[in-house]
């Protein structure tokens, strides 16, 4: 207990952590990326199912009236409404909330990379990105490979034909670990595949690896697009690097009416789930219906960047102190 | 039946799984970004003693254990049980086969060992990290040899055999680690 006070980074992370921040400032400094930063603190929420935000209560002084504000899970809904108004090119290095989620690789508080770029396409943000984590982290430049692509090659299912019961199979066969008696949607056994198969595999490449075209019902806040075989795919990337989920990109969706209709659809889910539906964030609904420009961005977690660069199996190694100290 | 949810799940904690007790090794969360938690589980099976893994969706309730991990001394045996007693209430506990049998070799009596119970009997005694034990049979010592080159063998009065240095003879006690089975060093009084 006595040493419980002391920082779970080592004096030599600690400076290859600002090392990292300051690599960062200078490679959007170069590029003409606007830093900004927008509030933590908000009375919406984003509705993702599987996505929970911590809570905390407004009291003016002097009164007890009490108004809820979530803590941000990302900066994305506050750079979008910057985007809306004009800001053009932004980056934003924030401290992100996610309730629950702890273990080796998260932490309730982690720091990301957010940025957005109405100059570039999404070929081009993935350009970026590789561009970026070979200037700040030294990574050799990334393998391109769609997700479709992906479960062809390394569980040989084609996942616009499989049956739920066929991707089940597949799933049982490759987590053996799993109880036979799970019960899992589709695009569950998707993202525990993903996760549980596939990253382990892209990790034998020595090179990081970008997956982009994820299946339309994970497009998150991305625009639906055709891919080359006619299939309609999210406009979504994810990195993976050293068997680690880096980075998720969109070419965002700019129609707001269908942006409500996801925020919407989520909150049907979380209800199911028995959870709480969220307040949408009406302003940048607003914002999008105003018009937010043709735009791509990314998030990327700046201390699984550390962990792999310095070659630690722990986040709270990169981290100043651990969440329950 | 108490149950405990994966949520809480951390290394050490006990549950059981298709009717055997298991103690949790490693705890991972495997969730992508905005998608679903999984808890993937590395467990001792009490009962066997092996090792393996399970994915549980995050949230998910399990059975927990009534697993507890006492310090007993060693008393006796009869040959089909081995007994330990509680040094406080004076109490015995009958532990079988299964439940010694790792460390057969290096029990002895009065010694203390942690014996894991579940539902209040027996499951698994653990040998101390170190035994001091007296060489019960070896050759003669060669007197000289200090530098320790290959050794011999000894038999122990637990019968566990161990190689220790030529020097050695019998009614030395030794220090022994119990992990690996190796000679530590001459016991001090």
């Amino acid at each position: 207990m006595e040493n419980d006070w002391r920082p779970s980074i080592s004096a030599e992370n600690l400076k290859s952590r600002a090392q990292l921040l300051a690599d960062v400032r200078l490679f959007f400094a170069q590029k003409g990326v606007l830093e900004v930063e927008t509030p933590v603190l908000s009375s919406a929420a984003p509705t993702a199912p599987y996505l929970d935000s911590f809570k905390t209560n407004y009291i003016p002084i002097g009164t007890s009236p009490q108004q809820t504000y979530y803590l941000q899970t990302s900066p994305e809904f506050g750079m979008k409404r910057l985007l809306a108004a004009d800001a053009g090119s932004i980056y934003q290095i924030a401290k992100v909330f996610r309730n629950g989620e702890q273990g080796r690789l998260h932490s309730p508080e982690f720091t990301m990379l957010e940025w957005y770029r109405p100059e570039l396409t999404f070929t081009q943000l993935m350009d970026e990105v590789s561009a970026l984590v070979a200037v700040v982290a030294g990574f050799p430049e990334a393998i391109r490979l769609s997700y479709t692509r992906t479960f062809e090659q390394y569980l040989a299912i084609d996942i616009f034909n499989c049956s739920d019961q066929q991707l089940r199979l597949v799933g049982l066969e490759n987590i053996p670990s799993l109880m036979r008696d799970i019960d899992l949607d589709r695009d569950g056994w998707l993202e525990l595949l993903m996760s549980e198969v596939l990253e382990p595999k892209l990790a034998g490449f020595e090179r990081p690896v970008m997956v982009y075209d994820f299946p339309a019902s994970q497009a998150q806040l991305a625009k639906i697009h055709t891919d080359e075989q006619g299939h309609e795919v999210a406009a979504r990337f994810e990195l993976y690097a050293g068997g680690l989920e880096l980075a998720n990109g969109y070419d965002e969706l700019l129609d707001a009416g269908e942006l409500r209709r996801r925020f919407e659809h989520d909150n049907q889910q979380r209800l199911v789930l028995g959870k709480a539906p969220m307040p949408l964030d009406e302003h940048l609904l607003a914002a999008m219906t105003s018009g937010l420009p043709q735009c791509v961005g990314v998030a990327l977690g700046l201390d699984r960047l550390l962990m792999l660069v310095l070659k630690q199996r722990d986040i709270q190694q990169v981290q100043s102190f651990p969440f329950n100290q | 039946m108490a149950s405990v949810s994966t949520n809480q799940f951390k290394s050490g904690l006990k549950f059981m799984l298709d009717g055997d007790p298991c103690s949790i090794i490693e705890n991972e969360l495997v969730k992508p970004g905005k998608g679903q938690a999984f808890n993937r589980v590395k467990f001792r099976n009490l009962k066997t003693g092996r090792v393996n893994e399970r994915t549980f969706k995050s949230g998910e309730n399990v059975e927990s254990a009534d697993v507890v991990e006492v310090e007993l001394e060693y008393s006796y045996t009869d040959g089909e049980f081995w007994y330990f007693m509680d040094p406080v209430s004076y109490e015995q506990h009958a532990a079988d086969t299964n439940a010694v049998e790792d460390c057969l070799k290096w029990l002895k009596e009065q010694y203390v060992y942690t014996v894991t119970q579940w539902n209040g009997s027996p499951l698994l005694v653990t040998a101390p990290n170190f035994v001091n034990l007296a060489v019960t049979d070896t050759d003669p010592g060669l007197k000289g040899d200090t530098a320790g080159t290959g050794g011999k063998p000894a038999t122990l009065e637990t019968g566990a055999v161990v190689r220790v240095p030529l020097f050695m003879n019998i009614g030395e006690v030794l220090r022994i680690d119990t992990r690996s089975g190796e000679y530590v060093e001459r016991a001090k009084d």
